[in-house]
């Protein structure tokens, strides 16, 4: 069993986060638990933007100067870093603006493959009226909506698998929803509200036996625990930048090789072809065909940076922090009067992104209070309303940790929610 | 307990989360809004959803129509949502029912005023007098999160007195 980290490895880390000094009103300190919607940034991945802009900023795959050139490599090497980080190989990690756009990508691609684009390679993709498109009632609205959206625009039909009272992803009806007619199995890696880490196996398994294909939103898996997409075996996986410690406005889409190789693009443009005549282009091979217009390279650098930290951190290390904050998260809640757990309340396959009803409390009023007492957290539906009205609420309070969380963070987050009750006058036990 | 958070939630606004007025099981309708027209007055109703938290009210507004100046008879609602927003549509049916249209409309307008004020508050009497509990919100403008939560059935009033077509008649 891998150790978490130490009180003084999280001091020592903590001090490479920069916005963790700041204080609030009343010089209160900050006590950040809404890493599960963005996470803060070490130094090294701020200072890797500036770095690029300072000495290295061009064009990047264009252009023969000595700049481009270095502009390139660094591109490049970002994209081998984080495809690296995620057990891939470089050529299979298309760059994307986030998950959502990773995950509409792939989507688009499977509707622009039903329109007939992409030739003959690209029928493998293509759906026919009475096929069926399977998620989960657990995904965030970005595995859900693209997927609702194909559906319409290809007549197709949605379906998905419902989760358990304590939030897990029913693998036991799998058999039932997956089916000869299931052309697209998407599913969360770990849900962004019950913190649940899906078994992926049988999903893929359930995929392949339907010839079905897998795609993985990772979005909340790869920033706290070690990801390799080869060895999940799935067709496609989303994951975003933000989240693991890197920059906003980058993310990736992962697409096995040959998939890739056979999917049509979706944006078009500049950079993303081969011949252009007045009547019609050739496509790049993949990643760039998904590549359109000038990409993101300062913040492709910057995540590249935020992956080898990472790795530097030890992503078994970072996994057990996650499981000791989770487990302190769930003790603390535990004790608490009238507050419910939408979510695994043991500290198995969960990760430290635990979700709270208060009874007699709305989530907004909860968040509230808890920001007067300096702790950050996420209140609403978390951009996942189906999953909240399966569990009879419209709005939970998530308390979400990071590498840099602490038992300190734990322990105010605790004593905050533990006044919520008695300050709006609802009475224990009501 | 901070300064900024006692003026949040005053005591008013807690009670009134706490005891709602005006608040009642409004029943299915057609749709999301439905406006019905008889002799002496109109019914309508409308949905507002604050789609960041996902407060809901549902609120339906009776005008009376017979006299000189159209006069809200009634307002019942439904909803969900946090101490602020429910709160607030407790206060406006204190407000409102059995004000004429120029003076609700006239509500409204210092109601949304009020919120403008960052919590400094508008330090004038005669729109203190006209917001009666409502002044209670003025903490709330210091928290620009909040603000649409306090707003909810405001709009949601403004829209279906629009409905009820009680306008059409100024």
């Amino acid at each position: 069993m891998t150790a978490p980290f130490t009180a003084s490895e999280l001091a020592t880390l903590r001090a490479d986060f920069p916005l963790l000094a700041r204080t609030l009103r009343d010089g209160r300190p900050l006590v950040y638990l809404d890493s599960g919607a963005t996470a803060q940034k070490p130094q090294v991945v701020i200072d890797a933007e500036t770095q690029f802009y300072t000495c290295t900023n061009a064009a990047v795959h264009r252009g023969a100067h000595r700049l481009a050139e270095e502009a390139t490599d660094a591109f490049e090497q970002a994209r081998e870093q984080v495809a690296a980080f995620v057990g891939a190989d470089a050529d299979e990690l298309v760059w994307t603006q986030s998950s959502t756009g990773a995950l509409n990508l792939v989507a688009y691609a499977i509707g622009n493959a039903t329109a007939g684009r992409g030739g003959a390679a690209a029928r493998r993709f293509a759906l026919a009226p009475g096929d069926e498109i399977v998620v989960t009632v657990a995904e965030h609205h970005a595995n859900l909506v693209p997927w609702q959206e194909l559906a319409a625009r290809t007549g197709t039909a949605l379906r998905w698998v419902d989760v358990d009272d304590t939030g897990r992803l029913r693998t036991d009806t799998l058999d039932e929803v997956v089916t000869d007619r299931t052309r697209v199995v998407a599913f969360t890696h770990v849900s962004n509200v019950t913190g649940a880490i899906t078994p992926v196996a049988p999903f893929v398994a359930a995929a392949r036996r339907a010839g079905a294909l897998t795609v993985l939103d990772a979005s909340q898996s790869v920033p706290h625990l070690p990801v390799d997409l080869h060895a999940l075996d799935v067709d496609f996986a989303a994951f975003t930048g933000h989240k693991m410690l890197g920059p906003t406005g980058v993310g990736a889409l992962y697409g096995r090789r040959e998939l890739l190789t056979d999917l049509p693009p979706v944006m078009t443009g500049g950079s993303m072809v081969e011949v252009v005549t007045m009547e019609s282009a050739t496509y790049a091979p993949p990643p760039q065909r998904f590549e359109a217009g000038t990409q993101m390279v300062a913040q492709a650098v910057a995540l590249g940076v935020a992956a080898q930290y990472m790795t530097g951190l030890g992503m078994d290390r970072v996994a057990a922090h996650d499981a000791h904050i989770a487990a302190l998260l769930l003790a603390a809640v535990a004790d608490l009067p009238g507050v419910r757990v939408i979510g695994p309340t043991d500290a198995a396959d969960r990760l430290a992104a635990v979700s709270v009803v208060v009874d007699g409390v709305h989530a907004h009023d909860v968040g509230q209070v808890l920001d007067d007492a300096g702790v950050a957290v996420r209140v609403g539906h978390h951009c996942a309303q189906p999953l909240h009205r399966r569990f009879g609420t419209t709005a939970t309070t998530r308390a979400s940790a990071s590498v840099y969380t602490t038992e300190d963070d734990v322990a105010a987050f605790a004593q905050a929610l533990a006044g919520v009750r008695t300050f709006f006058g609802v009475e224990a036990g009501q | 307990m901070t300064n900024e958070m006692e003026q949040l939630y005053q005591q008013v606004i807690l009670d009134h989360a706490r005891h709602p007025q005006g608040r009642a099981d409004l029943g299915e309708a057609d749709g999301a809004a439905t406006a019905a027209v008889g002799h002496a007055g109109c019914t309508a109703r409308s949905h507002q959803v604050n789609p960041t938290c996902g407060d809901e009210v549902t609120l339906e507004v009776v005008v009376d129509r017979t006299g000189t100046v159209p006069v809200v008879a009634d307002v019942r609602w439904e909803g969900q949502g946090c101490s602020i927003s429910q709160a607030s549509v407790s206060v406006l049916h204190g407000l409102v029912v059995g004000a004429d249209l120029p003076t609700v409309d006239q509500t409204a307008a210092t109601f949304r005023s009020l919120l403008a004020t960052k919590g400094a508050g508008l330090d004038d009497e005669a729109a203190e007098d006209l917001l009666g509990d409502a002044n209670a919100f003025t903490g709330v403008g210091k928290f620009p999160a909040r603000v649409k939560c306090a707003l909810l059935g405001w709009v949601a009033l403004t829209d279906a007195l629009v409905r009820t077509g009680v306008r059409g008649d100024d």
